[in-house]
């Protein structure tokens, strides 16, 4: 039960301190959140291409799958795991291959959506 | 026409403004000046399939009761000068094929409402013809599609950002027909760029060129902001009005108690609009509600009006231009 | 004066006049809401687990972003996912919910410009950098790896 709970409070550290660095980097500066997000994509990558951002997943669980970051670094360890087992066809798909299940649900969810639903003028 | 100095004109005839007619969104209706627009719309689609139908809706319900107001039917209408926020100006020319007026489309952004005042009162001083409509307009769902990110996309805004106003706003001006709101001069404006390129930050983008032009009016008629009842800033918003204000400061004019910005009237504070209105519709609705009713009745006896115009592309925003902008002037009196 | 130097001197002196976003609140609402959607999540992934212990880490991990997708995906339909990044900022586009709502709106907004035009060339309108630059650094790392792994 302990565990369960401290693990929680690990989430909520990770991924609240990584929203959080992100938001302070929307407000102090110029850059727009498109461009954070590729930024932040990339650093996950470059973390996971040097293996080092599984330890944080491993610590922190969904804290750390969950931002933008972890999809960078399942891009990057897709690439490296398919490179092990299929050489430089694996290279080469397996990033690909890693991201495709989120990327496939996205296009096809938000295909289906689009046939029932009309956007909503903002209100504020 | 003459001219004085260098970018101003005197109009030599008597060019009534008739009626005048603001058609605005429900939010628009929320806000300070409901009172004094003619409608308020509640389905900003106007019933229509798609936004850029709506907007057209609302430019042919505006132009065709601004018409009838005004006691002319549409033939003696002679032409129509006007615009919108849309690329190719779609809105107004579809409005103008079915209005079957003969039809000059401006884009000067949200400038857009003084240039067609401009264009029409020249017209209508060369004579010839009697009757012109200046309209413009635009509409926060089109403008938002086109400029910036789909309706249900999740961002944050700029705590600097403004929002487009919903409206149309239509003038029926006449050379024939006599009213106690004329045109007697304007200022054309220099397109004015002080390399503001945050295309969030339109009110600090625009204000130098507004500081231009009423500077300009000023130096070419020998008068200052104490002549006037009324000096009025098209869609600056709170920031772009204090930064307008600085600048005229710089240049040795006060503009203190006779100052408002449409943009940040326009809208209640509570209605999280951050720095106000914008968009073609903003100056035009304004216009066309509040100053003119103001002017009608005895408030005001002279105006000036300066909507400023942020004339950007996000081609070559993104390839790192900063914002062209431009204002011109109009003075309204009443005899 | 000359232009370069007055545009400096009005960039400066805007930059300092606008207004700056309140920092504690905006930092804490993207910290909550991150936190929260993670949390979230976190959940589900204990769920997944407690039901398949064998399943390993990387497959739960696609299973739950699959999840947080689909969630985001129905509230952007419903049309309230707007208002919770309006009040979460970085907080909810930094989680993968960012990228499923840049979708989701994208699909829906473009849809009147029709199947292939609208919802088919704009629909990673908003999403594209995000998957073209992620694939471009796998190529990359994956590309490094192999040619390390050779020696």
């Amino acid at each position: 039960m302990l565990s369960a709970l401290l693990m929680y409070l690990k989430v909520i550290f990770v991924g609240g301190s990584i929203c959080m660095i992100a938001q302070l980097i929307v407000i102090r500066t110029k850059i727009t959140p498109a461009r954070i997000l590729v930024i932040f994509l990339m650093v996950g990558a470059i973390l996971g291409g040097f293996g080092l951002y599984n330890y944080v997943v491993e610590w922190a669980g969904a804290g750390a799958t969950i931002p933008i970051l972890g999809f960078g670094n399942s891009l990057a360890n897709g690439a490296i795991t398919a490179a092990k087992t299929d050489g430089l066809f694996g290279a080469l798909s397996g990033g690909l291959i890693a991201a495709s299940a989120g990327i496939a649900v996205s296009i096809g969810l938000s295909y289906l959506i689009s046939f029932f639903v009309n956007s909503k003028t903002k209100k504020d | 026409m003459i001219k004085l100095g260098k970018q101003t004109y005197q109009l030599e005839k008597d060019i009534s403004v008739v009626t005048g007619l603001s058609l605005v969104g429900q939010k628009e209706g929320d806000g300070p000046l409901k009172r004094y627009f003619d409608f308020v719309e509640k389905d900003d689609k106007m019933g229509e399939k798609t936004f850029e139908k709506g907007e057209r809706h609302m430019f042919v319900k505006a132009i065709s009761s601004a018409i009838k107001k005004s006691g002319f039917s549409n033939e003696q209408i002679d032409l129509y000068v006007g615009g919108d926020l849309m690329n190719q100006l779609v809105s107004s020319n579809y409005t103008a094929e079915e209005l079957e007026i003969p039809f000059l489309g401006l884009y000067n952004a949200c400038a857009t409402m003084t240039e067609s005042l401009i264009i029409g009162s020249t017209f209508l001083e060369t004579g010839g013809l009697n009757n012109v409509i200046c309209a413009t307009g635009s509409h926060f769902s089109t403008a938002e599609r086109q400029y910036r990110y789909p309706l249900e996309f999740g961002n944050q805004r700029q705590s600097y950002a403004q929002w487009t106003v919903t409206g149309v706003g239509a003038s029926v001006l006449s050379s024939v027909k006599k009213s106690k709101v004329k045109i007697r001069k304007f200022t054309v404006g220099k397109v004015t760029d002080f390399g503001i390129c945050d295309i969030a930050n339109m009110g600090a983008a625009m204000a130098p060129a507004a500081m231009e032009t009423l500077n300009a009016f000023f130096k070419d008629t020998n008068t200052t902001q104490k002549d006037y009842d009324l000096i009025a800033t098209g869609d600056l918003g709170k920031l772009g009005s204090d930064i307008f204000k600085d600048l005229m400061q710089e240049k040795g004019y006060d503009l203190e108690t006779n100052y408002i910005d449409c943009g940040h009237m326009i809208y209640n504070i509570d209605q999280d609009t951050l720095q106000g209105g914008s968009g073609a519709g903003c100056s035009a609705v304004v216009l066309n509600s509040y100053i003119l009713n103001k002017l009608n009745t005895g408030e005001f006896k002279n105006v000036l009006l300066i909507s400023t115009g942020a004339l950007m592309s996000t081609t070559v925003n993104q390839q790192g231009d900063s914002i062209p902008c431009i204002a011109h002037l109009v003075l309204l009196e009443v005899e | 004066m000359n232009k370069y130097a007055r545009n400096e001197r009005y960039v400066a002196y805007v930059e300092n006049k606008s207004p700056k976003a309140g920092w504690f609140e905006s930092l804490f609402h993207a910290f909550l809401m991150g936190a929260a959607i993670c949390c979230l999540g976190q959940m589900f992934s204990d769920i997944i687990r407690s039901f398949y212990p064998m399943m390993d880490l990387l497959t739960v991990g696609a299973w739950i972003n699959i999840i947080v997708i689909s969630l985001t995906i129905i509230m952007t339909a419903l049309g309230v996912f707007d208002r919770l990044a309006k009040y979460g900022g970085a907080g909810t586009f930094i989680p993968i919910s960012g990228f499923a709502n840049s979708i989701a709106s994208c699909a829906i907004e473009y849809k009147k410009e029709g199947l292939v035009f609208g919802i088919g060339s704009k629909m990673f309108f908003v999403a594209g950098p995000v998957l073209v630059n992620g694939v471009a650094y796998s190529l990359v790392v994956g590309i490094v790896y192999y040619i390390i792994s050779l020696f």
